[in-house]
């Protein structure tokens, strides 16, 4: 195939991606809408024991049998994710081809390639861990970020500046994909957690989303520090020096920082739960603010993401 | 590992004299909760350092900044919002981050090094009461040996084996933390010791490194200008590559490098270098940069006197770095009888527009350059500072004939006669020329060093979960009871597949009971 043909087929699978997403979305909702009623109660127990709170406990509701067909479309969502995944991880390859270099060279291929990368840990956590409950949320992250890249962000499939012609993309970039697809999964985890009160609720536990939040952050933030570190070390060969609070560093430094609070704010007594959670919602924000506020709004000397200002 | 602080920690001391109450100030700067709201501040105190110009990192927006509103530009500089990073309150807050390091690591280290060498305690006396509990068959001594077999610390007494595992944690933890101060000494010190110094350098010419050849230069404190590394060398050749028509990125740069050729030291052998982005020439530890370029004309400008004052390459500031239209300044105060300056615009692919002249491209296509003359005294003598970017300073120059918008650009080899039998400009030809940096970093090694430390100590201390299991003999069999001391940690799953590990470690003994 030419290039031209395989950048085309790549705008197309970044189209799939996004309809299929949503697909998923739509089957795990009905899911978490009409198929978990009777583990809700019971993981609400566990939560209320956990955490020792004083108030009573409310009657428990009668547990009524979960729909056969919303289970159902909870497995549909999942091949509709696993298709929306097969699609973005093919609109990623074939960019990569058809511009023969690693195909986050720019601001949409980096926000392409992340979503990827939030979308494969979610497939993962599934299968090892009971964490459905959160498909529905990642899916609309993943159509909503992907589509937000095609029609804001996109750019023609090219040659990136001399700068960024280097093997560090693969160290540095690659790094900060991978951390960034994680926090996505543990941001999406821990807004889920505040929207949940402390009462039943049809979403999952807040034990749970406690759990998957913590663990995807304690895997992201060596990666994020590898991440750093390696631009450090790019920014040693490209630009004259390892550190320089570039707006770019600034930020990378600040959510370095709280993400390091939020690890220390669960061991800190008192800030356990619903204090820790809001720690790592501000420091996914400033990890967002990173990519979107300084690529578009401020700029610098990282200033590659190639978005038309 | 959990870390239960005491209530007690903030009560103040009642009548203690000034050692407690420095003791208390010390136990408040020491706790998690006071490290918790420094991290904080120190993330707060960095955004600043992101929405206004710096100095170190951009000292013409700074400039800018302070000509566009000179009120509150004062006043930002006031707080040091030009110079966050380099602030008295920044510095407060990290000095102060890191005293409560030291003060949080010290003891630890303390503590960890008693608990490494401590034996496991004895097992309780009901397992059963553990979160993690089973019932197998074996016995003690297959227990024993198949723990101490799998690198598990393992204590035995009356009836009771235990086995502990994971101090690896809290030793990447502790190597995390001191990898940090490493890393701000090594910073700091990198900062004393190295310097910085930027150049620009037109084909042709050449750079050795000392002070005065810089442009600019930025020493640490405890350089001196004999510490600098004795190199030199000359720009013979600079190529630049960008994408052709039809491309939505059309004049993006593609590849440029610069060939140097480079002397290490005064009597050493010449050595060609090809100088390119992300591929920095390095002379003992002082790496030299290419960081920009842009074009240089050459003219040949020759006084109303009729003796050639100026012959020379004039470098021009790129106005434009998708085109590389460009600004040149001409200051000739050699001239007589009057001495001449110009302004020029240097167009690399000219191409008519209506009245006016664009530039398309950033290669140089069609290079040609406009001419603004004017005559009258440069006032260089004065003694006051000229940029030689700018003819703004000068109040005492006067247009040469009629000044036009966009006169018509000349092209290489043309020349035009000045108005008033000034004299006379030719446009001779094309160079181009590079900036440099040059910086010289001792902390670099260090600073890398630990940084790998930091990730290796946090890759310990955030995967590694410590864990202690007892094994207690029962009438046919053994129980195994265990628990993680790490909260967060799933330890269901590694105590299930031990106990199976356990009891098939165990079987192999019983089947040779079987006579
Ligand atoms: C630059 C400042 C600091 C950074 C970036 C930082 C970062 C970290 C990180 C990433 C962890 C791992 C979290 C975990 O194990 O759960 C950690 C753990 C820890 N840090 Fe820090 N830290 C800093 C300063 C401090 C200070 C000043 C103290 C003491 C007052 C401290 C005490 C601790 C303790 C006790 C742990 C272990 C917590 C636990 O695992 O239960 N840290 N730190």
């Amino acid at each position: 195939m030419s290039p031209e043909s395989l950048a085309t087929l790549s705008d197309q699978l970044v189209l799939a991606a996004i309809l299929l997403y949503l697909a998923g979305m739509i089957g795990y909702a009905l899911e978490l809408a009409f198929g978990r009623v009777a583990e809700t109660v019971a993981e609400r127990r566990l939560v209320a024991v956990g955490a020792s709170h004083e108030e009573p406990e409310p009657a428990p509701e009668p547990p009524a049998a979960p729909a056969p067909w919303a289970l159902q479309a909870g497995a549909i969502g999942t091949v509709a994710m696993w298709l929306g995944w097969a699609a973005n991880l093919g609109a990623t390859l074939t960019r990569g081809l058809a511009t023969d270099r690693w195909p986050w060279g720019n601001m949409y291929e980096f926000v392409v390639a992340m979503l990827l990368a939030a979308v494969t840990v979610f497939l993962l956590l599934q299968l090892r861990y009971p964490v459905r409950f959160l498909g529905a949320f990642v899916g609309v992250v993943g159509a909503i970020g992907l589509g937000f890249a095609a029609r804001v962000l996109y750019t023609q499939a090219g040659p990136v500046v001399p700068a960024l012609d280097s093997y560090w993309v693969a160290i540095h970039v690659t790094a900060a994909v991978a951390a960034s697809g994680l926090f996505i999964v543990g941001g999406v985890a821990a807004a889920l957690f505040l929207i949940r009160g402390d009462g039943p609720s049809r979403l999952p536990a807040r034990a749970d989303l406690e759990r998957v939040a913590h663990r995807v952050i304690v895997i992201a933030f060596p990666i994020w520090t590898f991440a750093v570190i390696s631009g450090a070390l790019w920014a040693d060969k490209a630009w004259g020096r390892y550190w320089g609070w570039d707006p770019k560093e600034v930020w990378a430094f600040i959510t370095w920082v709280a993400y390091a609070a939020y690890l220390h704010a669960r061991a800190t007594a008192g800030w356990k739960g619903k204090a820790a959670m809001i720690v790592s919602l501000i420091a996914f924000a400033c990890l967002m603010f990173n990519l979107v506020g300084v690529n578009i709004f401020i700029g610098g000397l990282h200033s590659y993401a190639d978005v038309s200002k | 590992m959990t870390l239960t602080e005491e209530k007690t920690t903030d009560k103040r001391p009642a009548g203690l004299g000034v050692v407690g109450w420095l003791r208390w100030g010390w136990r408040v700067l020491t706790s998690m909760r006071t490290a918790l709201i420094l991290l904080f501040l120190l993330a707060l105190a960095s955004v600043p350092g992101s929405l206004f110009p710096q100095t170190g990192v951009d000292p013409g927006a700074v400039a800018r900044y302070f000509e566009n509103d000179p009120v509150k530009a004062e006043w930002l500089d006031r707080f040091w919002l030009f110079d966050v990073f380099t602030s008295p309150w920044f510095a407060a807050v990290y000095l102060l981050l890191f005293l409560s390091l030291v003060g949080c690591v010290l003891p630890r280290m303390g503590v960890h090094l008693k608990e490494i060498r401590r034996t496991p305690p004895p097992a309780p006396r009901n397992l059963t009461r553990l979160p993690h509990h089973a019932d197998i068959g074996g016995d003690l001594a297959s227990a024993e040996a198949y723990l101490r077999s799998k690198r598990w610390r393992v204590a035995t007494g009356d009836g009771w084996v235990s086995a502990e595992k994971g101090h690896l944690r809290e030793t990447g933890n502790l190597l995390f933390h001191i990898a940090l101060l490493v890393l701000l000494v090594a910073v700091g010190a990198g900062g004393l010791f190295g310097y910085r110094g930027n150049v620009l350098v037109v084909e042709g010419d050449g750079f050795s490194n000392t002070v005065a050849a810089y442009d600019r230069y930025l020493p640490g404190s405890q350089v001196s200008p004999e510490d600098l590394q004795p190199f030199s060398f000359t720009l013979k050749d600079f190529q630049a590559t960008y994408i052709g028509p039809g491309h939505e990125k059309q004049g993006q740069p593609l590849d440029y490098y610069a060939k140097l050729a480079v002397q290490d030291s005064p009597g050493a052998p010449e050595r060609e270098f090809t100088l390119r982005v992300n591929e920095p020439l390095d002379v003992d530890g002082a790496l030299t940069y290419l960081i920009g370029h842009g074009y240089a004309p050459t003219f040949r400008i020759t006084g109303g006197d009729g003796k050639v004052a100026f012959e020379g390459a004039v470098p021009c500031l790129v106005n434009n770095t998708s085109t590389y239209e460009s600004q040149c300044v001409i200051k000739v105060p050699d001239a007589a009888p009057e001495q001449l300056a110009f302004l020029g615009r240097f167009l690399p692919s000219t191409v008519p527009d209506g009245e006016e002249w664009l530039s398309v491209f950033p290669g140089a296509a069609n290079p040609t350059v406009q001419i603004w003359p004017f005559k009258g005294d440069l006032g260089l003598d004065a003694g006051t500072p000229q940029s030689v970017y700018d003819l703004g300073a000068h109040k005492n120059l006067k247009p040469l004939g009629q000044m036009t918008a966009s006169p018509k650009p000349l092209a290489v080899g043309e020349s035009i006669d000045l108005p008033e039998g000034a004299g006379k400009i030719e446009y001779t030809g094309v160079k181009e020329w590079i900036t440099l940096q040059t910086t010289y970093d001792p902390g670099r090694f260090p600073a890398l060093i630990a940084s790998g430390a930091a990730i290796l100590g946090l890759l310990l201390s955030l995967q590694i979960r410590r864990r202690r299991v007892w094994v207690r003999v029962r009438d046919g069999g053994v129980t195994v009871g265990g628990l993680t001391r790490t909260e967060g940690g799933d330890f269901g799953e590694e105590f299930a597949e031990l106990t199976e590990a356990l009891e098939q470690h165990a079987r192999p003994a019983e089947v040779k009971d079987v006579p």
